[in-house]
């Protein structure tokens, strides 16, 4: 699939395609699949019949600036005469011949509800420069060009963008537009317990979310890295998993995870910067520094953490929006108000030398 | 000191798509291959240079918005991270070199920890 469509409008220096390629085009790729060539075809065709004459198509050609038009008899299909078959006919001085001596009758031709793809092909196996486009009824709907295809899934990805964009400004009134004493949106997500693949999702979904809502980045951030530590103890630590609920208001966000065990022994000493339980092998994979919750407590305004052993623990955590907590960040005063992106406290907490 | 200066001066390999990388210009730098350390320590659009390479340190990456994560001694990801990877927009670079050469040349290069 990838050497049909990569072809015609998306050469490659090299050649060969490496796993980033083939993620880069695959949007591009779904896209050649979902479009149809109506979308992208060009309609309003300027057609000529076999009778017309070879001066005539040298006239057309100049004037609507095309280098191929089809031919057209009673409705019906019959020929296309291009650019190459005028030189032809001017070589030999001929331009009073008709149409019909100089016009190909080998078609090739797409049918409008075919997807995109099936003219890629045709463009990538042949020299052909357009195809014409047939209806059902077997009758001339448009003609296709590879630059109508790139202009296609230009604009298709264009449209992607907007909708995503749609998608945010929506979200960021949804607040606003919904009318209650109070208000509020809860996102749960399920954790599955060493499903590490799994590990980041709910955290980046609910990062997502925020945006869409019209969060301060800043604040999606600290959302997202607490609620990251969050999960990945649940996936490291709980015995069959956990929840993760993110309960967001217009001006506070309740994020919590639950699970039923474990439990954790004494709750100061894991709060302890550096102290870890988790096993070797998990260290491997670069966790268990024994920071998650120093780092989640960094970035949420408000924590609380419950547990007994063999039972289960509950974690609540708290983020005020716009600005219901005084200054966060009391240790670094000074710094840049710009990109002050991950709260930074870290040197209070002590050096994190734990493995 | 552009991302796309950066992979030219220590001869990276892309792993993620291709984007307009002299559009990118790192705040800073961070080595470390915990990932509690980087969610503490690397900033917003930094460098980190790690050997850790599955799919978690997409997660870190996405979360910080780092503006590359480059692996070193060859420790290539698999394809799902890499896929997930151009799906969350994160840059993953790919060296045979160790942390310690990656993080000297990225120095005298000019980057710097904060």
């Amino acid at each position: 699939m990838q050497d049909e469509i990569r072809k015609p409008g998306f050469e490659r220096k090299g050649g060969s395609i490496t796993d980033g390629t083939v993620s880069l085009i695959s949007r591009v790729e779904e896209l050649a699949y979902e479009l149809e060539v109506k979308e992208v075809m060009t309609d309003n065709v300027k057609v000529v019949s076999p009778e017309s004459s070879m001066a005539y198509v040298l006239e057309l050609f100049r004037q609507a600036r095309i280098s191929g038009a089809p031919v057209v008899a009673d409705g019906n299909l019959v020929g296309i005469v291009s650019l190459e078959d005028l030189i032809r006919a001017l070589t030999r001085g001929n331009l009073e011949a008709s149409v019909r001596d100089y016009m190909t009758t080998e078609l090739l031709t797409v049918r409008a509800t075919d997807p995109v793809v099936e003219a890629l092909k045709l463009f990538d196996q042949t020299q052909v420069g357009r195809l014409p486009v047939l209806d059902e009824r077997e009758k001339l709907a448009g003609i296709i060009t590879k630059g109508d295809i790139t202009h296609g899934l230009l604009a298709a990805l264009q449209q992607d963008y907007q909708l995503e964009e749609i998608k945010r400004y929506r979200a960021s009134h949804l607040f606003e537009d919904i009318i209650s004493d109070r208000t509020s949106l809860i996102l749960r997500y399920a954790i599955e317990p060493r499903n590490f693949t799994q590990g980041g999702a709910a955290s980046s979904n609910i990062k997502r979310a925020l945006l869409r809502l019209g969060a301060d980045p800043q604040i999606a951030r600290r959302c997202g890295i607490a609620i990251y530590e969050a999960e990945m103890n649940l996936i490291i630590h709980a015995t069959n998993g956990g929840l993760v609920r993110a309960e967001i208001e217009p001006h506070v966000i309740l994020m919590e995870t639950i699970d039923d065990g474990p439990g954790i022994e004494d709750t100061e000493l894991a709060m302890k910067a550096g102290y870890s339980t988790a096993s070797e092998e998990i260290r491997e994979m670069g966790f268990g520094a024994g920071l998650g919750l120093n780092n989640i407590q960094r970035c949420v305004d408000e924590m609380k953490l419950q547990s007994r052993l063999g039972s289960g623990t509950r974690l609540e955590m708290k983020i005020y929006l716009n600005d219901q907590k005084p200054s966060r960040d009391p240790q670094h005063p000074d710094e840049e108000k710009t990109s002050n992106d991950t709260p930074r406290d870290h040197q209070a907490t002590g050096p994190h030398l734990a493995d | 000191m552009t991302l796309q200066e950066i992979i030219k001066q220590l001869d990276l390999t892309l792993l993620t798509e291709q984007k307009d990388f002299s559009e990118v210009v790192p705040t800073c730098g961070y080595a470390s291959d915990l990932l509690s350390c980087v969610m503490a320590g690397a900033r917003h659009r930094a460098v980190w240079v790690t050997l850790q390479s599955h799919t978690n340190v997409v997660a870190v990456g996405a979360l910080l918005e780092l503006s590359a994560i480059i692996i070193t001694e060859g420790a290539t990801p698999d394809p799902d991270t890499i896929s997930k990877a151009n799906e969350e927009g994160v840059t993953l670079l790919l060296t045979e070199k160790p942390t310690f050469r990656v993080t000297g040349r990225l120095w005298e290069l000019g980057l710097r920890d904060s």
